[in-house]
């Protein structure tokens, strides 16, 4: 059935791992938005959340990597990282294999996407989770896009990989939803770990949240990479999201820069109800 | 050097081994004296300067329970006495620094150990 929710959130490990670290009112303006999240999320009474991240080389590396790929397992487990460091204890998250299996054969009608009956979460996943369904109860689809290691699939192929998970979610009788979790300008692991390119943001969440598909496609990574950071390759698990409830306006709930996090830290929601956007095709 | 980081990283055996023994954990990589070098001591701003992708050198930083301050400044100090990274997507490109961005924000900090 179509979609019953669908959303962007950050996954910056610092969210959680440097919580200790950060102003404690602008980290609990981003928890209360999180928590915000969450309780949408439940409203929506949801089978299944499939989470399009942006892994970190936890499951897929330069030797053999994706583009796009989809988990098709019963149970997960995660962090890979040190708990302390993280701040997120390992544990099992439960998935959905025959779920999985029926989303996937129709995600490649359209979409060329590997699948994977192993994965082992990072803070890309594990950190949304974290806020949004922290008892791991809700079984997870994960999906991946690979924002790492050049060369990156184009981001009119992250289009059509939203446009198929769609497709996907409208022809299974569960009740689907969608979070897609990155960016967005950033420099994230580096030396220029806190730099924040805020107008950047600013004007691809504007962008997002009219679902301005013209306007997001025409970015150039090459020239992402030097006006928001290698971090912002990520902003594909955005349009990703967008793509698969094309024409529906999105809400950004949250958008606040907090250095210490490494990321401007953002939350938003798509506005399943809403008249249609018109198209900007 | 990042396929070992790779294995390492998502892999608490050969976590373990590696803590045994790490020169032992580094047979069958083909590994320059330089790489081994870095890879044992840990020595995380010549990995840096190398190349290592920061999310693969994040993560194995974690392992060694290096605070992220000091992890921050170590690649620092890398590029200061490597110099620039010889390969990758990592572009160094000028930054005031968490604590004076966080102030500029109005926000405070509550970090330790400085920036």
């Amino acid at each position: 059935m179509p979609l019953v929710f669908a959303g962007v959130c950050s996954h910056a490990p610092g969210i959680v791992g440097r919580a200790d670290q950060a102003d404690p009112s602008a980290k609990n303006r981003l928890y209360e938005a999180f928590a915000g999240m969450r309780q949408r999320l439940e409203a929506s009474n949801p089978d299944a959340l499939i989470v399009v991240a942006a892994e970190h080389f936890a499951n897929f590396f330069m030797n053999n990597m994706p583009s796009f790929a989809m988990g098709m397992a019963d149970h997960y487990e995660g962090p890979i990282e040190n708990p302390e460091w993280l701040g997120i204890q390992k544990t099992r998250i439960p998935g959905d294999r025959s779920l999985s299996e029926r989303l996937i054969q129709k995600v490649m009608e359209r979409a060329d996407i590997s699948y994977a009956e192993e994965w082992k979460f990072d803070h890309g996943i594990m950190v949304p989770l974290h806020f949004l369904t922290p008892s791991y109860d809700l079984p997870i689809i994960p999906a991946n896009i690979n924002c790492q290691g050049p060369p990156l699939a184009p981001l009119h192929r992250a289009w059509a990989f939203g446009q198929a998970l769609r497709e996907a979610a409208d022809s299974v009788p569960e009740r689907i939803a969608l979070i897609g979790t990155g960016g967005i300008s950033h420099w994230p692991a580096t030396p220029d770990s806190g730099k924040i390119n805020e107008n950047w943001d600013r004007q691809f969440l504007d962008e997002w949240s009219r679902c301005d598909k013209a306007a997001m496609l025409s970015y150039a990574d090459s020239q992402s990479y030097l006006d928001a950071g290698q971090g912002a390759f990520e902003i594909r698990t955005f349009m990703t999201v967008s793509a698969a409830t094309e024409g529906a306006p999105g809400i950004v709930h949250f958008y606040e820069p907090i250095p210490i996090f490494a990321v401007g830290c953002t939350i938003g929601t798509i506005d399943l109800e809403a008249p249609q956007l018109r198209s900007t095709d | 050097m990042q396929k070992f980081l790779f294995e390492l990283n998502r892999d608490e055996e050969f976590q373990a081994r590696y803590a045994e023994d790490r020169r032992v954990a580094l047979a069958g990589f083909d590994l320059t004296a330089e790489e081994q070098q870095a890879l044992t001591e840990p020595d995380i701003g010549l990995l840096f300067h190398l190349g290592v992708n920061g999310q693969i050198l994040m993560h194995f930083a974690a392992l060694h329970s290096i605070e992220w301050q000091d992890y921050l400044q170590r690649m620092r100090d890398g590029l200061a006495v490597h110099g620039p990274v010889r390969e990758g997507i990592y572009a160094v490109t000028g930054y005031e620094g968490v604590d004076a961005h966080s102030t500029r924000s109005g926000q405070t900090n509550q970090i330790q150990g400085g920036n």
